[in-house]
């Protein structure tokens, strides 16, 4: 098959630039529901444009890869794992577009202003309702364990293909030269 | 091309065990932070649990603290005066409608009206932009501490005993003498009464926060609300437990309730990150407008119920100071919030049933 044996660069620059963002929304938002000290306002106020942020490129992501061809996987890579790798994929996409809108329907059914900072405010999304605000509420929290357990599987996985099996699926996403 | 499987080195020990500690460290990071391998940090969830232990208990539905209280709609009405210092629209001249509502401190909905000398008054302002203020202010002119840490631990100093249903005196009596910055609240609790009527009350934003004006130069205040209605009205018949709503319900019906909303500007060097500190007298003061209080609905069905007032919710023109009281309250009525939608919302694991209504 001769498939490219690399993301195009665009993409490479994306995911790294993502990945830092999610990672970091990741940990911003377990730290600012855990802690009553200032941190907590600063927190909150980095969370949500920073979630628009991802949600947007996101959006850019997506239409980028439907319209461009990923490198295949290693032919010798065992079934079930390729059917994990490309699960997990799907999950992480899925993950980093609906998170984003879950946050914004969620502060809408709270009746709370989504207010991006610097005079940016968006629009509510959803009427005012406390028992949906409730559940998007947690589905925020439990979907985002989900994102962060699917990063540790993405995170191992992909060192192993680099570290153990060295072959070439973490350096396709690197770049850098082949040995 | 792809390096071909004969080319790959053993797989060594080392590597492995790097991808372990990569995961392993990156979940333990994210636990930590997350408070799951930090039990001793004071979360949200801990003090709203301490709150609802001092109060008997949950009770499903009801905010944690603060829970006996009525809703009410209004107005506020500006002449402008204070659109000089900020540049929320909100000050110029024109009217902010608004949901409110009384309540008393605590976290048992039951409680009776004379438990408390503090009566409490929350405000939302929906400006016509869809930008909002909220404010939770309090009868009494100051803050018994400055820090969260302080507060929880006023909070497990006064857990009822369960066997005189009181707190313990000595533990009280224990908990101020090492706190002395709660000198100035405990000199006003002496000659604090539980008042008969939410209506002759003044309202302390307690909390400073800044001012920012269209220039982009920002002032420190503490903003008061001063009822126009001096006269507390008759002392409730004594044994009568809830008193507060009736009275409103008796003032509203002959017309409308006014306050005026009092900014009150640091000088050089008040305290701007200390709920605990009284600023002097004869700062500067400037008359922003009128709070209108015009009706009156049960906390159950009005449009209070589903309101978080969470005291950083704030429009253009108006920010958090650095009080750590701030960041805190946000964070804890958040957490307060959350516990009384998902009983509202029947999630899995909360109490399934709303109480009955008083």
């Amino acid at each position: 098959m001769n498939g490219p044996t690399m993301f195009h660069p665009f993409a490479r620059v994306l995911h790294w630039l993502m990945a830092i963002m999610i990672l970091a929304m990741l940990f911003i938002g377990a730290g600012m529901v855990s802690t009553l000290s200032e941190k907590h306002t600063w927190l909150v106020n980095i969370h949500k444009p920073l979630g628009m942020a991802v949600f947007v490129l996101a959006l850019i992501r997506l239409g980028f890869r439907l319209t461009h061809r990923a490198p295949p996987l290693p032919s010798d890579l065992p079934a079930w794992q390729k059917l994990a790798a490309h699960a997990s994929h799907w999950m992480l996409y899925a993950l980093m577009l609906a998170m984003p809108l879950i946050g914004w329907g969620m502060l809408s059914a709270g009746g709370y202003p989504v207010v991006l900072g610097g005079g940016v405010r968006l629009p509510s999304i959803l009427p005012a309702d406390p028992a949906l605000f409730a559940w998007l509420r947690e589905s925020h929290r439990y979907l985002a364990w989900l994102f962060f357990l699917t990063f540790l599987a993405h995170m191992g996985a992909a060192l192993m293909h680099g570290l153990i099996r060295q072959d070439g699926v973490l350096r396709s996403m690197t770049g850098g030269r082949r040995r | 091309m792809r390096d071909t499987p004969s080319k790959r080195p053993p797989h060594p020990i080392g590597r492995w065990a790097l991808i372990l500690a990569a995961v392993a460290g990156s979940a333990a990071a994210f636990g930590y932070v997350g408070g799951w391998l930090a039990p001793g940090r004071l979360s949200p969830a801990k003090m709203i649990d301490t709150l609802q232990a001092n109060s008997g208990g949950a009770h499903p539905g009801y905010r944690r603290n603060h829970a006996k209280g009525i809703c009410v709609a209004g107005y506020f009405e500006s002449d402008g005066a204070l659109a000089p210092y900020s540049s929320s629209p909100m000050f110029g001249p024109g009217r902010t409608p608004f949901v409110g509502r009384f309540a008393i401190p605590g976290g048992n909905p039951y409680a009776p009206d004379s438990s408390v000398p503090i009566r409490s008054f929350a405000l939302r302002f929906d400006l016509a932009d869809g930008e909002q203020w909220r404010t939770g202010m309090n009868a009494m002119p100051v803050f018994p501490v400055s820090t969260p840490e302080a507060f929880y631990e006023q909070q497990v100093a006064s857990r009822p005993d369960p066997t005189t249903g009181k707190p313990d005196p000595e533990r009280m009596k224990a908990f101020f003498a090492s706190h002395p910055e709660t000198t100035a609240f405990l000199a006003w609790v002496k000659t604090a009464k539980p008042s008969p009527s939410f209506a002759t009350e003044t309202y302390n934003s307690i909390n400073a926060f800044y001012l920012r004006d269209a220039a982009g130069d920002r002032r420190a205040v503490r903003w008061k609300v001063v009822p126009d209605a001096a006269s507390p009205g008759a002392a409730p018949p004594t044994g009568e437990k809830n008193y507060l709503d009736a009275d409103l319900d008796s003032r509203l019906a002959t017309g409308p309730l006014r306050w005026h909303m009092i900014m009150t500007f640091a000088a050089d060097g008040d305290p701007v990150d200390d709920a605990a500190s009284v600023w002097p007298d004869g700062r500067k003061e400037v008359d922003a407008g009128t709070v209108v209080v015009a009706s009156v609905t049960p906390q159950d069905s009005g449009a209070c119920r589903d309101v978080n007032y969470d005291p950083t919710v704030l429009p253009r023109g108006i920010e958090v100071s650095n009080d750590p009281l701030l960041a805190a309250r946000s964070a804890a009525y958040a957490d307060s919030y959350l516990r009384r939608t998902s009983e509202e919302g029947h999630l899995p694991g909360t109490a399934s049933k709303k109480e009955a209504s008083r």
